[in-house]
């Protein structure tokens, strides 16, 4: 088996709006940026990916206008419909088995040209059992960080603070939508979505558009760039019914990280990886991921989240500002997470840059109402 | 070297206008067959791969997350992938890396397309395929773009109306013997030309019908294959290839894509001469032209040169030297979107044990293939699969 | 030879016509709330801009030198910048076109809709849009046209553009079509 790298990064910074270009033109940007980070020319490219909805894009058979902006013609290419970390699992497949050294994968996101993003993701659940409610899609997240709270006796000032961490450390980061101050108090006091769940809790959306370079060993040792490892990549699928699910555990969280750390042969995450990037579309999910991945026990997230909202603490979760503070960016989440891990092992994360940064961790997750995660252990050794 | 993946179960439903199961169940029902063909459970599953073309037939966003349980998928790795309706025939490629890869050794590949969902026709689906700016204004639906690509393959090479419409009656008549099929009829070449015209050169007899139905493959890696079955269907050979969405801007007489990805297949089977070493072809045949066009893609046939082969029989599933569509193709048993691309692996699957039943290809094949093909008139995608 | 079919209970039962008349089919209907509001971006803005003012815009590419039309901001082929813009003809010949009797929901038509892939005169051998082409009299307007007819776009007037490609009502076969065909 070789090894599989991140050997070349191109991405927009998040942003609320983008009206200066069109989707193909924000990808094209990112996928220069990629090309040149690594050293390589389209053409050496030997497999495609992206990672896109069609109700995403307001076009059926989106994959059909993937190929131009990344000078993908006339390659393989195809679409996955899941979050950018799922594509890279992809990418690491298609390498392992063979059919390809050098691989693109490439999300993006243009939530701001959608007008009627809630109606879509309500579009998402059951016809005839869920959809006759007229219920906002949120109250699948309010259901959830209910019975999170009650199972866990995490607080909702815990998830309120992670609101205020996450935007604080936004600030410091040159791709994140929304940095900014604000305290656990205005947080709790926001607008009530699907109670307990909060208006301020839920990540706002953004554009944004990343581009990868992903290589096998040998054809890494050829390139420029330092490559960036990829030693465990997991994904999982819990179930789709509201009816039946486990409330409150996140078992594709638990399942994708046990996944990943096994086949990076960790077994004290805490110890072993030194950044942690785990979703947080919603404020509770950063705290029931955090547990579900084994770095808490339950209910000791929440603590941990709040002290490190209080003062300079040793917590390096979210780094970049999550989703909270970046913006949810769709299918290209998971990507944008992979961005701070690569820059952060790189030692190009500025600002926000952690000293000894050699392995790094991130979970993403597809958002409501389903129960689809991802995970990836990212090493620069 | 990636390790050898075979084909060792396969399953479909019945291919209906209407179909009484819902996405789920139609799913559910196709993965079934398949995993009991080679007498497996869901727990022998490492992982599985979902393939449907687009979300608004069944009616949902994020339509591959909604058909997980019905796909087997609870708590497994799972995704959906698509390239339009060349998925049917990509998504075992994706199922094939999962394997080849070494990160799994069994995985379920399964496809499902319920279009009578979407009312008042599916054809709306597809009305949002073309580019939201420069050309939706226009108001043009599905059939515009293949009529332009036929008259443009027919005025390259001199082909006619009469030419094509052989391909109709074949996979009518070939989808008779098909338990599952939706449109067998005996035809003949003037029937096809009297039905009414739809959008010129295309008439409605030249064109496959809207279906719901589903279709599942099991794979294996080859330790685990060689356990399970003593008749394991290897996966020699894949290929996929997409071109620009710009489609205006090529030349539609000839499907280079599907020429791209034919010889990337070839070349991992080792496929010198495909004329001589592919004993059976399922090409995609949503319309009657396609099937000809794809075979000259394919090199199974001279560019411009497919329509004379067939008028000499060489396709033909009894006496041909290269039976095509021998399932009755999606002209025949239908067109549940992806679900018929992967019908295509089935049928493969089938023909290559020797229990293709009545349709059962004389002469013992040993090696097959089967293609499809989407998107803006783009995309190609092969699998070569042989029983060595 | 043993067939696998013959063993199966097949799944997969069709609705009879008289089940549906007869209301037996139990259905929930739902609509998606599916709107957007697509940035046009750079290229296709300023295409759009064009068609306003009765232009069409096209773009030239440095490295493979192609004309092409519709505009875009980078070549797929090359991967690179593209900045030269140029006015191209509203004159052009069709590549290849079909004449439609259907709607998207397979109703007939009595007119028939005659799109066609459009090579417009100024940009390279084989760059075409979309449009419609005005119907020729006949009821077999496929014995009227052919590839290589020559057609010129019919614009909306000045007032009532808005800058979308429906700026252009549709394009007119020219008179004296002597030389078409390839």
């Amino acid at each position: 088996m070789t090894r599989v790298a991140i050997v070349g990064l191109g991405f927009v910074p998040a942003q609320r709006k983008t009206p200066q270009y069109s989707y193909r033109e924000m990808t094209y940007r990112a996928a220069r940026q990629a090309y040149e980070d690594a050293g390589i020319s389209p053409k050496e490219v030997d497999c495609f990916i992206t990672c896109a909805e069609d109700l995403h894009e307001g076009t059926s058979i989106f994959d059909e206008y993937t190929p131009d902006q990344l000078g993908a013609v006339h390659k393989p290419m195809h679409t996955v419909t899941h979050d950018g970390l799922v594509g890279l699992a992809c990418a690491w497949m298609a390498i392992e088995s063979g059919a390809a050294e050098l691989v693109v994968i490439e999300a993006h996101s243009k939530a701001s040209n959608i007008l009627t993003l809630d109606d879509l993701t309500t579009y998402a659940m059951d016809p005839a059992l869920t959809r006759p409610f007229s219920l906002s899609p949120h109250f699948v997240a309010g259901l959830e960080m209910n019975a999170f709270l009650t199972q866990s006796e995490n607080t909702e000032e815990a998830c309120a603070a992670a609101v205020v961490l996450n935007r604080l450390r936004a600030g410091k980061n040159p791709a994140a939508a929304y940095g900014g101050e604000t305290t656990v108090a205005q947080v709790l006091r926001s607008k009530p979505l699907s109670a307990p769940l909060k208006e301020a809790e839920k990540s706002p959306t953004a554009d944004g558009a990343v581009v990868a370079v992903v290589a096998s060993q040998e054809r890494a040792r050829r390139l420029k760039g330092r490559p960036i490892w990829i030693e465990g990549i997991s994904w999982i699928s819990d179930s789709p019914s509201l009816e039946s699910r486990e409330w409150g555990q996140a078992f594709y969280a638990q399942e994708a990280a046990a996944g990943a750390f096994r086949m990076a042969q960790i077994t004290d995450p805490l110890r072993e990886v030194d950044l942690f990037e785990v979703d947080d579309t919603y404020a509770y999910k950063e705290l029931q991921h955090l547990e579900a991945i084994g770095l808490y026990e339950r209910g000791k997230a929440g603590r941990a989240v709040l002290d490190a909202a209080q003062g300079p603490k040793d917590f390096p979760v979210n780094l970049s500002g999550g989703c909270l503070g970046r913006g949810d960016l769709l299918e290209a989440k998971g990507l944008y997470q992979i961005v701070e891990l690569v820059l952060q092992l790189r030692g190009e994360a500025g600002k926000r840059q952690r000293a000894c940064a050699r392995r790094g961790f991130a979970l993403s997750w597809r958002g409501v109402p389903t129960t689809s995660g991802a995970a990836a252990v990212l090493s620069k050794n | 070297m990636a390790r050898r993946v075979a084909v060792i179960g396969a399953g479909m439903t019945r291919f209906v206008r209407r179909a009484k199961e819902t996405s789920r169940e139609l799913a559910f029902g196709a993965s079934r067959m398949a995993l009991d063909s080679c007498g497996l459970s869901l727990n022998d599953i490492d992982c599985v791969v979902h393939g449907t073309a687009p979300d608004a037939f069944d009616g949902f966003h994020m339509k591959g997350e909604y058909l997980s349980d019905g796909s087997g998928a609870f708590r497994k790795p799972y995704l959906r992938c698509y390239v339009g309706g060349g998925t049917g025939v990509f998504a075992p490629i994706q199922g094939w890396m999962h394997v080849a890869s070494g990160l799994f050794d069994t995985c379920l590949v399964v496809c499902e397309e319920k279009m009578s969902s979407c009312q008042p026709h599916p054809q709306g689906a597809f009305n949002s395929i073309f580019d939201h700016t420069t050309e939706r204004p226009l108001g043009p639906n599905l059939l515009w773009i293949f009529a332009l690509e036929m008259n443009r393959y027919m005025n390259a090479y001199g082909i006619s109306q009469r030419d094509i419409a052989g391909v109709s009656v074949k996979n009518k008549k070939n989808a008779l013997d098909h338990p599952a099929a939706q449109v067998a009829k005996e035809t003949t070449v003037e029937e096809v030309l009297a039905s009414e015209v739809l959008a010129w050169p295309v008439h409605r007899l030249m064109v496959s019908p809207v279906s719901d139905g589903a279709a599942a493959v099991i794979l294996a890696g080859e330790e685990k294959a060689r356990r399970l079955t003593d008749r394991p269907v290897w996966i020699q050979g894949v290929g996929w290839d997409l071109d620009t969405s710009y489609w205006t801007n090529r030349d539609l007489a000839y499907p280079q894509y599907v020429e791209n990805a034919a010889r990337r297949a070839y070349r991992m089977a080792g496929v010198r001469e495909p004329r001589k070493e592919i004993h059976l072809a399922e090409p995609y045949d949503p319309f009657a032209y396609k099937e000809l066009h794809h075979l000259e893609g394919l090199l199974l046939s001279e560019k411009g040169k497919a329509p004379e082969d067939l008028a000499r029989g060489r396709f033909d599933r009894e006496k041909g030297e290269l039976p095509t569509c021998p399932s009755g193709g999606l002209m025949g048993v239908g067109n549940p979107i992806a679900a018929a691309g992967l019908m295509k692996i089935c049928e493969l699957f089938w023909q290559l044990r020797g229990e293709a039943g009545k349709r059962q290809v004389p002469g013992k094949p040993e090696r097959g293939l089967a293609q499809a093909w989407g998107d803006l008139m783009q995309v190609g995608t092969v699998v070569v699969m042989g029983i060595k | 030879m043993t067939e696998v079919a013959q063993n199966v209970k097949w799944i997969g039962e069709n609705w009879k016509k008289e089940e549906v008349l007869h209301g037996k089919v139990f259905t929930f209907s739902d609509r998606p709330q599916a709107r957007y509001a697509w940035d046009t971006g750079e290229a296709i803005g300023r295409y759009l801009a064009g068609f306003k003012q009765g232009k069409i815009l096209g773009v030239r590419c440095r490295g493979c030198q192609r004309i092409m039309v519709p505009p875009r901001i980078f070549c797929e082929l090359c991967f690179r910048d593209i900045s030269e813009w140029v006015t191209l003809k509203e004159t052009g010949r069709i590549r290849t076109f079909s004449v439609c009797y259907v709607t998207w929901d397979m109703k007939r038509i009595r007119k028939p809709q005659i799109p066609a892939v459009i090579e417009i005169d100024g940009a390279s051998e084989g760059m075409g849009i979309l449009h419609l082409v005005e119907a020729p009299r006949g009821d077999k307007p496929w014995e009227r046209l052919r590839a290589g007819t020559r057609v010129q776009a019919v614009w909306k007037p000045k007032g009532l553009r808005r800058g979308a490609v429906t700026d252009i009502r549709f394009w007119r076969v020219l008179t004296g079509n002597a030389n078409a065909g390839h």
